[in-house]
């Protein structure tokens, strides 16, 4: 006898978010197909935009009902959407709107950060014929928009295996968009590449764990598997080490050590906008999973798992601060510095405090903002030639000498993202760092916001380095007063070790462009300073949504 | 004027200023002008702000302002000064137009202004506002929050205008990284006691953090977190290394700021927050601190004997100094506190005069070596009588207030610790040594001839460098004033600065030893 098929209840309100995108996405990719060449790249900003924008609205008309219901259970299961869903569906769609304008920006040339013609080889007669044509790779929109989709749904779904294909959905179109870099077009294919086998990976590690979790306590949603955890009956190594699989696909998506080896050269090989949006949106998206899994799925197993916790979160932090010290390349630098901010907001997570959730998104909340807002500044700096055309990005810290004086506005705003990396007061990620640390001491894991706060003040050389090399460059010389054996520095204690600026073949400048990235960066640099000097609102609003629903 | 809210007032004009100065308008052609009214404003308001402020009642929080700032985290909006507030705000409000009258000629030929200047007095407009909220502030998060942010203005007014490049480049990071450190092994210990505070607003106001009863040992983690971000800024030995090299580098008015106001933090912080937070752990810690200070004294003024260059010179006197303030505090006794308090203000009178005297120098021969000066005492005689006035005040002459201070320092520290006081007093004739060995090699005897080498290198010769002119013995004369007075009639600022001394010992809950020192008081 069949059962009889019973067609499942759709709340369709709490699912806006996720359908505005996703819908768009699909129209995106049919608009690809229909449009002609000269409307797509118009039409797809606009909808990229109005798509992020109408999820952020959303999200705002699905607040006040969230907060009084406590949140909706959707599809059963499926999709939770409590509060730290709505504040990260929130916090991603801005992120993403502010990235779509980055990728938006043109030069005057009428040049994007992407291959005009990505399927050509590099440096074929394809590729020539191409760039003579003027082609724009327009399907960047869409692929943006499936991955924030399944970003939106990473996080606030309530049984693994919609977190699984999730995770997919966000990756793939990463993997794509990370190889489409318009310059150094094989480094970016490289990175495209190490980004889709360590992926690939890393999924395959997390279906795995997913499946020993299932053999361990007989579900896949969060909720039987939390009712399962606390009377495990014989099959607890099973359970530990689905656990221990499943944080580790987490932890490679957020680049934290030992999982982040891919991270430098992603970051450094993928074009400029995407790896802020990658760097922003996934960690977002990527710790929520992480606390839904802690705090919600697996809490009954804090004690067993804080081991491995600690370890990553210690590690993320040392050597994601000691390698941005030796970075001489700007995105490397950022790259390895987001290794340590990973460690920094897992210091929120590791805490097992009430205040964890909500400090860990403040957090990527500041952290976002100054990634969007600092990828966007780097893909305006740019080598320009004898020629005077302009060409690759300038991410050598050495070319970047000097820039501080001559691009006061780009620059002031650069050091404000750097400043609220390194946890300076009045800057948004002070706010963050106050929070995390907070949330520690706390939960009574001190010794993680010492480790945190040492990290912090080492890792600031990494950014004062940048600071010094665009304010105070060794190339401008006042006259020697003849000085030089008689009163050296009385120690070598500060250890530093400055950026000599190399000989210029190329000279490099901020680039003139349509402007679409200079909204970006203003938005992101007023909200890094209103989020610092005024946190009070969104931490309250933040705080309202500490508890998960199961 | 009941409630005017003067704290807050003081803190936003600077600001108003600085951005007047940042927007590109035709105002930014009169930029010093601006500057030095605005500063000029500030100190006049500051004047008015004391006379509302009630002196008998000197140890209460007065000219308070509260208000919610990060509700969630329980942060407040707090300000209030008590005595010891008062005298260093007023202190940094004279010192302020001072240095801009000493920039006046330092970067701009003639009546242009460069960008570079406009942007240096938007600089120290912007620290003069966190200057006086730092001074202000009553909350522990607040006081944390602007603690840290001065450094981003003094880091580029070290950085972008000082002397020789890629050193002065070093110079910069070191004392960023230096105060980095400190700040932010202090932001444990304000996230520690913070969570020790009571729960909903005013989480962090020092008076509720006053009296707490934290278990011994994370008192003491507390009380390290706090004292070795101080001890770097103050700076103490072994701390101090930062110092001499920034006030090299650093234009003279910078450094004047820096040591005179800004290295006042760290001891401040020492006196208001570790003493009265802290009680039972600064018991536990004085001993070593006061080895420590005495050492500062000591060594510091050794130092000091030995530089060739004028700016290391001072930089180095000051952690002598700085010595002395620390092991007042320290003592524990209602006069050595009182006269650390005062120590404070007279330091940064006489620093600052200091640092400017050596920089009007300096900017007239091109060179900042001891050496290449000689019997200026003829050339620039009104240079040379401020410079002996200005050095006398560093060595403790009676008749300036720096006399007083130290006095009463050393008088209280004897009564409770003689042995450490009496190594301290060596750093009076130490003071001599440096200060009087390096008039006589700048100012006495005859003007020598340049060298070879030296008219190589570009040096103005001796012989015709211009004595002080109009500007620049204004910049000068105010500091000198107001250390005569209160050399003589100290009784304003120590009536100011006895009773939040007398608190704060109530606080730590320490006998306070008498002294015998009421004739200098009164």
């Amino acid at each position: 006898m069949i059962p009889e098929f019973v067609t499942p209840t759709v709340e369709w309100a709490p699912l806006t978010p996720v359908l505005f995108v996703l819908g768009a996405a699909v129209v995106g990719v049919l608009l690809e197909a229909f449009l002609p060449a000269g409307l797509r790249r118009p039409v797809q900003i606009g909808l990229s935009l109005l798509a992020t924008g109408g999820a952020l609205i959303a999200v705002a008309v699905l607040w006040g009902p969230v907060m009084d219901t406590g949140g909706y259970d959707v599809l059963g299961g499926s999709l939770i959407v409590d509060g730290p869903t709505l504040v990260a569906q929130g916090l991603i769609a801005l992120l993403a709107m502010l990235s779509v304008l980055v990728m938006a920006d043109r030069t005057a040339a009428k040049e994007d950060a992407f291959a005009p013609m990505v399927s050509a080889s590099p440096g074929s007669d394809y590729e020539r014929l191409a760039l003579r044509r003027g082609m724009q790779q327009t399907e960047v929109y869409p692929l943006l928009l499936f991955a924030t989709g399944g970003m939106l749904i990473f996080g606030s779904t309530g049984d693994l295996l919609t977190m699984f294909v999730a995770l997919e959905v966000l990756s793939l179109p990463l993997y794509l968009l990370a190889g489409m870099a318009r310059r150094r077009r094989l480094q970016s294919q490289e990175a495209s590449l190490k980004y889709f086998l360590l992926g690939a990976f890393a999924s395959a590690l997390f279906i795995f764990g997913v499946a020993l979790i299932y053999g361990a306590t007989g579900s896949i949603s969060f909720s039987g598997i939390a009712a399962a955890v606390p009377t495990p009956t014989g099959t607890e190594p099973l359970l530990l080490a689905g656990a221990v699989l499943l944080l580790t696909g987490l932890f490679f998506k957020v680049g934290a050590v030992p999982f982040h080896l891919w991270a430098p050269d992603v970051y450094q090989g993928a074009p400029t906008p995407i790896t802020g949006f990658m760097a922003a949106a996934t960690k977002v998206a990527a710790f929520l999973a992480i606390l839904r899994v802690v705090y919600v799925m697996l809490y009954g197993l804090g004690w067993e798992l804080t081991a491995v916790l600690w370890t990553v979160t210690i590690a993320s932090m040392l050597v994601g601060t000691v390698a941005a010290l030796v970075q001489n390349d700007i995105k490397r630098l950022l790259a390895y510095s987001s290794v340590a901010h990973a460690g920094f907001v897992l210091v929120g997570v590791t805490a097992l405090d009430v205040r964890g959730p909500s400090s860990v998104l403040f957090y990527l909340l500041a952290y976002g903002l100054a990634t969007v807002g600092a990828f966007a500044v780097i893909s305006l700096v740019r080598e320009r030639s004898a020629s005077g055309g302009v060409t690759a990005e300038a991410t050598s810290l050495g070319q970047w000498s000097g820039l501080g004086r001559e691009h006061p506005v780009i620059g002031a705003a650069f050091v404000l993202f750097l400043l609220s990396f390194a946890g300076i007061p009045l800057t948004a990620g002070f706010v963050g760092k106050f929070a995390v640390f907070s949330a520690a001491v706390s939960g009574d894991a001190w010794p993680l916001a010492l480790i945190g706060v040492l990290a912090s003040a080492a890792a600031a050389f990494a950014y004062v380095k940048v600071i010094v090399a665009m304010y105070f460059p060794t190339t401008e010389r006042t006259q020697g007063d003849g000085e030089e054996s008689e009163a050296a520095p009385t120690s070598g204690a500060a250890g530093t070790t400055l950026v000599a600026a190399p000989a210029r073949t190329t000279t490099v400048t901020v680039v003139r462009t349509e402007g679409w990235a200079t909204v970006a960066i203003g938005v992101s640099a007023i909200l890094t300073v209103l989020l610092g000097v005024l946190p009070g609102p969104v931490l309250d609003a933040i705080e309202q949504i500490s508890l998960f629903l199961l | 004027m009941e409630n005017f809210p003067w704290l807050t007032t003081l803190m936003v004009l600077p600001l108003l200023g600085a951005t007047v100065l940042w927007l590109p308008t035709s105002l930014r052609a009169r930029a010093r002008e601006i500057a030095l009214g605005v500063s000029v404003l500030v100190l006049v308001v500051a004047g008015l702000a004391a006379l509302s402020f009630d002196t008998s009642a000197a140890s209460t929080h007065q000219l308070t302002e509260t208000y919610s700032w990060i509700g969630s985290l329980g942060v407040s909006y707090a300000l209030g000064v008590d005595g010891v507030g008062l005298v260093l705000i007023l202190m940094s409000v004279l010192l302020v137009p001072l240095v801009i009258l000493a920039a006046w000629r330092e970067q701009g030929s003639g009546t242009h202004v460069t960008d570079n200047l406009r942007r240096y007095l938007a600089l120290a407009l912007v620290l003069e506002a966190f200057m006086i909220g730092v001074f202000a502030a009553r909350d522990v998060f607040m006081f944390y929050v602007l603690f840290e942010a001065m450094l981003i203005p003094v880091y580029f007014m070290i950085g972008g205008y000082g002397k020789d490049s890629s050193r002065r480049r070093h110079a910069a990071v070191k004392f960023l990284l230096y105060s980095l450190f400190g700040g932010l092994i202090m932001l444990f210990g304000v996230i520690g006691i913070g969570l020790n505070g009571p729960d909903g607003p005013g989480r962090f106001l020092t008076e509720n953090l006053t009296g707490l009863a934290l278990d011994p040992v994370t008192e003491r983690w507390f009380f390290l977190s706090f004292f070795i971000a101080f001890a770097i800024k103050a700076p103490m030995f072994p701390v101090h290394t930062w110092l001499p090299d920034a006030a090299e580098q650093a234009p003279a008015g910078t450094s004047a700021l820096l040591v005179g106001v800004l290295d006042k933090v760290g001891t401040f912080g020492m006196l208001t927050l570790c003493l009265p937070l802290f009680p039972n752990a600064s018991q536990w810690a004085a001993p070593v601190i006061i080895v420590l200070a005495v050492i500062s004294v000591v060594y510091g003024a050794l130092l000091a004997i030995g530089q060739k260059n004028m700016y290391r010179l001072v930089a180095y006197t000051s952690v002598s100094h700085f010595g002395f303030i620390v092991l007042g505090i320290f003592a524990f006794t209602s006069t050595s506190v009182a006269g650390s308090s005062f120590y404070m203000v007279n330091h940064g009178l006489s620093t600052g005069a200091l640092f400017l005297l050596v920089g009007f120098l300096v900017a007239r021969r091109g060179s900042a070596r001891i050496a290449d000066f000689g019997g200026l005492q003829k050339v620039a005689p009104v240079m040379a009588g401020l410079f002996l006035v200005v050095g006398l005040s560093a060595l403790s002459l009676p008749g300036l207030s720096t006399f007083v201070s130290e006095f009463l320092v050393l008088v209280g520290s004897f009564a409770r610790h003689p042995a450490a006081a009496i190594v301290a007093a060596s750093g009076v004739v130490l003071a001599a040594i440096y200060i009087l060995w390096l008039y006589q090699r700048v100012f006495t005897g005859g003007v020598p001839a340049d060298t070879e080498e030296q008219t190589r290198r570009g040096l103005v010769a001796l012989s015709s460098l211009p004595d002080l002119r109009g500007i620049e013995r204004w910049a000068v004369a105010p500091l000198i004033g107001v250390m005569l007075v209160l050399g003589f009639w100290p009784s304003p600022a120590l009536t100011l600065v006895r009773p939040p001394a007398e608190q704060t010992l109530q606080h730590v809950g320490v006998e306070d030893v008498p002294t015998r020192t009421a004739e200098v008081d009164q």
